[in-house]
């Protein structure tokens, strides 16, 4: 399957210029627009080319491990009461769905000529993938991320200098992941002749979004069809969680065209959405322009941007990819939040009845496929079928964890 | 022909480039900004650039990065932002607006183009806005008779170039390295064979955020907010801002000097 997972298939796509309906686009300094013109001419030479397919195909079989297995979890599903089906990205090489991304825009980065990738990472999962890929593909590489995470997140920062690249701690505005962000940006601009921006989901602006869920949309190809193999038929819903959202797209593309699959995107509600403090920008932003894209984002009165709160580093972001906010206009997706509490309900669950240690990203999904199933089960008045993407697995997360459920020794 | 027109085409009848001086709304606080500009005015800057601060500032240096933070930590809303463009352009200075795009948006884009005309601001230089997302902006700029600035870069193809140049209206800002403001020439030829380029496809006159003999216009804002920052007291911050404002004034009057 994976051989050829850039292979054309129907699903929506951008307009020219990257709209998704009125989303999506380029909200970008001149001195980029350059840059843009050529990854997306690049990445559009790239896909037509089957050797370029090949490359990427070989690379995900042979190195990413993938496809990844469709796992039928029995115990969780009787807890749930629905049939839930995992796909299981958190057995990739790295850990998480991000490898396909990655490994895709490096073998582009290659392609163009260029020598140099900057990344920019939150919790350091998109750092640690990218010092991946560009020890793989010998690149030099610089991952920006916030003060606040580099102090969180010690042990990513050490996995990305083992793995040859340079972290920088960016002290700038809130510390975190959108100002890492703003730093690649700013990077980005000043280096653009040899520098490729690795962006780490699908968002920013055009191709990014189009482009890294066309590198990830293997995740529901492989699902459809390990589905249709396994139950002889099409689940009554896709979950996912939503940060970026480059997971849950991933997912979600292969089944756009199943009018009968509902689509549920799961965003970090994080103490609620009611009290300001979450990262759920669709349920809980408005319209605007964030990091080169219109998009739904987390903004005070005057359009300045909100700092968001998940116990979920990779989740904590106040933007969201635009095709999201598309898929959501248009009603094809249906997007709610679910909180920290309910996250990490979900993500004991999981450890208990599956012996899997899930993402806290991806244990937002779980939570929201747990009240899902019995309104669903109602709804169609027989047990549902549910796919669920495990977008990532929680090894990163043990020690968040450990603290939320207070299992850790204290120090002697 | 708009007001910054007028100012550029009386700068080159004097034979010189025009000053541009760029100071962040509300830094260090609202009034603050509006002592710092009138005083760099009165030193003989032309054209005072009132950045509107924004969270998320993607073009801008650390310089201005932090007085945009500073700005916005002591409350700074765009509603105060017209207040002070308003307070500085009674002085008679032309006042043009640089901001990102997510507050003109927020603001609405009409309102913010009407309340920007009443207030007696210029048009807008917008960094992170090409002309090609731009058609709201094209149509309320022209409803309310406002100037558009667009960036054109080193990297811009032809093409690119000449598109963008035909949108603009006021002037044209060049800028003159690939990197944020306050960044230093990487490459000291990139920046005069752009304005050369610019000019083939354009009469209108072109700033440069450098300073340059070339160009009609040279735009400086981190020097000139480091002035302030960097001062232990408001006072000595206005002193070192006229004391620089004269020098930059002198500077664009007698190049060779």
């Amino acid at each position: 399957m994976s051989a050829d997972a850039l292979a054309p298939v129907a699903g929506p796509q951008p307009d020219s210029a990257g709209h998704f309906g009125r989303f999506g686009g380029r909200f970008v300094p001149e001195a980029l627009v350059a840059a843009l013109d050529e990854l997306d001419g690049a990445w559009r030479t790239a896909v037509a080319d089957e050797s370029f397919r090949a490359e990427f195909g070989a690379l995900l079989r042979d190195y990413a491990g993938t496809p990844s297995l469709l796992y039928e979890a029995r115990r969780f599903s009787a807890k749930v009461g629905a049939r839930v089906l995992l796909k299981r990205e958190d057995l990739n090489h790295t850990g998480a769905h991000k490898v396909r991304n990655v490994l895709g825009q490096a073998l582009l980065t290659k392609r163009m000529g260029k020598t140099r990738v900057i990344a920019e990472t939150g919790a350091g999962q998109h750092g640690v993938a990218t010092a991946t890929a560009a020890a793989l593909f010998d690149l030099e590489c610089v991952v920006y991320m916030g003060q606040v995470d580099t102090e969180r997140q010690a042990l990513n920062v050490a996995r990305m200098r083992m793995l040859g690249a340079t972290v920088v701690p960016v002290t700038n505005g809130s510390r975190t992941l959108k100002d890492a962000m703003n730093e690649a940006m700013r990077d980005w601009v000043a280096n653009v002749d040899e520098t490729h921006y690795l962006i780490g989901t699908a968002a920013g602006p055009h191709p990014f979004p189009a482009m890294v869920r066309d590198f990830v949309r293997g995740i529901g190809d492989e699902a459809r069809q390990q589905c249709l193999d396994l139950t002889g038929g099409l689940p009554d819903a896709v979950t996912a969680c939503v940060g970026g959202g480059s997971n849950a797209l991933g997912i979600f593309h292969a089944f756009v065209g199943d009018e009968a699959v509902r689509l549920y995107g799961f965003e970090a509600g994080g103490d609620g959405v009611a009290t300001g403090r979450h990262a759920a920008s669709i349920t809980g932003g408005s319209a605007g322009v964030l990091h080169g894209t219109r998009t739904f984002v987390l903004q005070d009165a005057d359009g300045q941007t909100l700092e968001s709160h998940s116990i979920s580093a990779g989740l904590d972001y106040p933007g969201v990819g635009p095709e999201h906010a598309w898929l959501h206009d248009t009603g094809r997706a249906n997007y709610l939040p679910v909180t920290d509490d309910e996250a990490m309900a979900a993500f004991e669950l999981l450890c208990r009845t599956e012996g899997i240690i899930p993402a806290i990203e991806s244990a937002h999904a779980l939570a929201g496929t747990v009240a899902l199933a019995p309104k669903l089960a109602a709804e169609l008045g027989r047990e549902p079928t549910i796919v669920v993407n495990l977008s990532g697995r929680g090894d990163k997360d043990v020690h968040t964890a450990g603290d939320y459920f207070g299992i850790l020794d204290k120090e002697r | 022909m708009s007001r910054i027109g007028v100012a550029f085409d009386k700068a080159r009848a004097d034979g010189r480039a025009l000053l541009v001086g760029c100071m962040p709304a509300g830094f260090p606080t609202v009034e603050g900004s509006i002592a710092a500009m009138t005083a760099m005015i009165e030193a003989g800057v032309d054209v005072i650039e009132v950045e509107i601060p924004y969270s998320d500032p993607v073009m801008d240096g650390p310089v201005i990065q932090r007085a945009s933070d500073i700005a916005l930590a002591g409350g700074v809303r765009t509603a105060d932002t017209m207040r002070i463009i308003e307070a500085v352009a009674a002085t008679g200075a032309p006042v043009v607006t640089m901001t990102y795009w997510n507050p003109v948006e927020r603001y609405g884009v009409d309102v913010f183009a009407r309340d920007l005309a009443s207030a007696g601001g210029t048009g807008l230089i917008t960094p992170d806005l090409i002309p090609d997302e731009a058609d709201e902006w094209l149509a309320a700029s022209d409803a309310h008779g406002l100037d558009r600035t667009f960036l054109v870069s080193p990297s811009s193809t032809d093409a690119r170039l000449a598109m963008t140049v035909q949108h603009c209206r006021g002037f044209v800002y060049a800028t003159a390295v690939m990197g944020v403001t306050g960044a230093r020439a990487r490459t000291s030829d990139a920046a005069p064979t752009l304005v050369s380029r610019a000019r083939a496809v354009t009469d209108l006159p072109i700033g440069v955020g450098l300073r340059a003999g070339y160009a009609d216009g040279v735009i400086v804002g981190s020097a000139l907010v480091r002035c302030v920052l960097d001062a232990p007291t408001e006072a000595d911050g206005l002193a070192a801002l006229r004391t620089l404002s004269a020098e930059l004034a002198e500077g664009v009057r007698n190049p060779t000097r």
